[in-house]
């Protein structure tokens, strides 16, 4: 019996042996067409977002710069390169470049928390030109990693790290959520108005703080309402913190929820066919372009896609900005954060008033506040 | 030595490894599919994972928490319980840890990082405790108790870092005191700045309590016993209650001591999380690989670790993408957590009659599979 094992085992593995060759070998030929492109799943989720930041972002310079040779790296978050949100639009941007400029772009998803300093370390190991961390927590990672490699060149959104060889890109969220406060204050009827929350962090408050300013600029009378759903990734608990917020007589709700906040939207859709009218204020992006003109009042954009690229860009025509003193910090003046160009849903006056207080921002009449 | 024959007897021998060729077979297959090339794939994860220093080290770092939630799971799995919430025994550590190493100031470091180790290792013990004692006094069943208590521990540990230990502005707590650091700063330092801490060696400490614990004690007999057979247990005279207490109990220290050296050791300070970082799932896997056995679930983190570590290789060097690394990786842990199967293959007409006597670890892979 024994020996009948024995002879079966060593025959399945010489059979596998064999076939693990022959594959391998099979492999090879056709490895090589699928190097270029690390992922193809966002090719297709590139075109809508895409076209409104490209004519944006190439503005500040027109020539095409020539980026061949040069290695461009990204490091995700925990949310993976396909979260609708930051991640996937500092990637969009990334694969622009590499189309723009010829540069090799190429990025690599975090797990755990624990990975962010093994993932830049191998970019910044790898000889790479520029590694973007994508996110809050990458604060110490690039700052140890910085540190570690004075000769690497490392760049973060939404976080500042205090290091020569780092340029920190953050956003002033706070200012963009006063201008989609002031349209949803002057848009209101029942004076209540809701804020959905992802969770309790410093740059959700950001846009909290800046909500409940622009609403009081215009609309004294009127009641913001937050309620903070616990998760980025919980459509189910945001579809539920809408309902909450709906049926206590709230006529629009702003999100700030990343994937928590579709369910605002799924909600939203359900009162509309069920004859409610209400409206739901989108985050990052354009997301009337997503969820419907129907639901969607306008949306709070934070232009990660741009910032990206024009970081990246000049990093390729050789003005790399790192260091404290150079961080950069975009908001309306900046064109960083702001209302999408199409506002169908949002009439003229309202919108006057918008810009009216987008030059006041800018002036510095008014300071908003961030938490 | 009957014990280490025991895991090294032939058929032992040639599943796991069957089991290993299979996977990466499978895999192959999926990536060629994919049109990618599996050999450079695999060499890539084999260089990421031993191409220098510093991924030794990354790699030793990858190990250690799965090596503690898997021994924690492990020890439950031959009492005969089903931890599944070494996910929520692992974060209360953290948290004790992290409010000990940040709250005490003034302690020199041999006293500041004991305690904070102990304090850890303990709040994880009493966590996996609740469902001990409600299993013992009114038998609830631990799977749903423990998955309960796992998010009880995540909001309740963000609450505590929130309000207690926030560094202002930020998504985490503030820095722990040097004092209560256990990095191993020569050791990083000679490994290339890659993370190195005690955990690794005080996980090996616990792979030999786990073994001296359970099978050269007489607490560790009854343990089993109960694991066996319960009822039968009861009818020889072992307190069956206060054994399933027990279990839970060391259980959860495993655990805990898992999040303890993940903060201690490797962040020095805890993160606000929307989720777990799922270690003790991974630590499922990992006790089931290694057949609850203390060897080879040190087997069996090693494999898991350097799989997880090395993925990131495959996707960097190989150019295959994530999705495509995961099913692999989920090939390889399939083939190796199905040992009926290769048995089956191997072995047709007799199917699984020798692993009958297996007792706790068939009943381990029946609930984990099943």
């Amino acid at each position: 019996m024994k020996k009948a094992g024995m002879k079966s085992a060593s025959l399945v593995l010489t059979l596998i042996v064999s076939l693990v060759l022959i594959l391998s070998a099979c492999g090879k030929s056709g490895g090589n067409n699928g190097a270029a492109s690390p992922s193809a799943g966002s090719s297709a989720s590139e075109s809508p977002g895409a076209s409104p930041s490209e004519s944006a972002s190439a503005s500040p310079s027109a020539a095409p710069v020539d980026g061949k040779g040069k290695k461009i790296g990204m490091v995700t978050d925990v949310g993976g390169v396909n979260d609708k949100s930051f991640n996937q639009q500092a990637w969009e941007a990334l694969q622009r470049i590499g189309k723009d400029t010829g540069a090799e772009v190429k990025y690599l998803e975090s797990k755990k928390d624990a990975d962010y300093e093994t993932n830049l370390n191998q970019f910044v190991k790898g000889g790479y030109d520029l590694t973007w961390g994508i996110g809050f927590l990458f604060q110490d990672a690039a700052k140890k990693i910085a540190d570690q490699n004075p000769n690497a060149k490392l760049a973060v959104i939404d976080t500042t790290v205090d290091a020569p060889n780092v340029e920190s890109v953050t956003f002033k969220e706070n200012e963009g959520s006063f201008l989609v406060g002031v349209v949803a204050g002057l848009t209101t009827k029942t004076n209540k108005i809701g804020f959905v929350g992802g969770m309790q962090l410093p740059v959700i408050k950001k846009f909290e703080a800046g909500f409940k300013a622009g609403v009081a600029a215009v609309n004294p009378n009127a009641t913001v309402t937050a309620n903070y759903v616990g998760d980025f990734s919980k459509p189910d608990l945001g579809k539920l913190a809408a309902a909450t917020l709906y049926d206590a007589g709230n006529d629009i709700i702003f999100h700030a929820a990343g994937g928590s906040g579709n369910g605002v939207f799924n909600e939203a859709k359900d009162r509309l066919k069920a004859g409610n009218q209400v409206w739901v204020i989108g985050v990052d992006k354009d997301q009337a372009i997503e969820f419907g003109d129907d639901v969607t009042l306008t949306s709070m954009m934070k232009k990660v896609d741009q910032a990206v690229y024009t970081v990246t860009q000049d990093l390729l025509n050789g003005k790399f900005q790192g260091g404290l003193t150079n961080a950069k910090e975009l908001g309306l003046a900046e064109g960083g954060v702001g209302l999408p160009e199409k506002n169908p849903n949002v009439p003229q006056d309202v919108l006057d008033k918008v810009e009216e207080y987008k030059q006041k921002i800018i002036s510095g009449e008014i300071k908003v506040p961030t938490e | 030595m009957t014990k280490w024959s025991r895991i090294f007897i032939k058929s032992n021998v040639w599943i796991p490894l069957i089991a290993i060729v299979l996977g990466l077979l499978c895999g192959a297959i999926v990536m060629w599919i994919g049109g990618y090339n599996a050999w450079s794939a695999y060499s890539a994860l084999w260089q990421k994972v031993s191409g220098s220093k510093y991924d030794i080290g990354e790699t030793i770092r990858t190990i250690t928490p799965l090596l503690f939630t898997g021994l924690s799971v492990g020890f439950a799995f031959r009492a005969g319980l089903f931890n599944i919430g070494a996910d929520g025994q692992f974060i209360m550590g953290m948290t004790g840890a992290t409010i000990v190493g940040i709250k005490l100031h003034g302690l020199p470091w041999i006293v500041h990082a004991p305690i904070a180790v102990i304090v850890g290792a303990l709040v994880g013990g009493l966590w996996g405790a609740i469902a001990g004692v409600l299993k013992s006094s009114r038998g609830v069943n631990e799977v749903i108790s423990c998955i309960m208590l796992n998010w009880i521990a995540l909001y309740l540990s963000n609450y505590l870092v929130r309000t207690l230990v926030l560094e202002k502005g930020q998504q985490r707590s503030q820095m722990i005191q040097d004092s209560a650091s256990l990095s191993i700063g020569w050791l990083s330092k000679a490994m290339d700045n890659a993370r190195m801490d005690g955990g690794i060696w005080v996980a090996l400490i616990c792979v030999a309590v786990f073994y001296v614990l359970l099978w050269r004690t007489k607490q560790g007999y009854e343990l089993r016993a109960v694991g066996h057979n319960a009822d039968a247990a009861k009818v020889a005279g072992i307190d069956v209650k206060s054994s399933l207490l027990k279990s839970m109990m060391i259980s959860g220290i495993f655990a805990g001591l898992g999040g303890v050296f993940e903060v201690l050791g490797v962040f020095h300070y805890q993160v606000i999380s929307a989720a777990s970082s799922g270690y003790g799932f991974d630590g499922i896997a990992v006790a089931l690989l290694g057949g609850n056995h203390p060897i080879g679930i040190l087997l069996g983190s090693i494999l898991f670790g350097v799989l997880t570590y090395g993925s990131a290789g495959m996707n960097f060097t190989a150019n295959v993408p994530t999705e495509i690394v995961r099913i692999v990786i989920g090939c390889i842990i399939f083939f190796v957590a199905s040992h009926g199967f290769i048995q089956m293959l191997l072995n047709p007409r007799k199917p699984r009659r020798s692993s009958k006597k297996k007792g706790a670890v068939e009943r381990g892979s029946d609930l984990g599979l099943g």
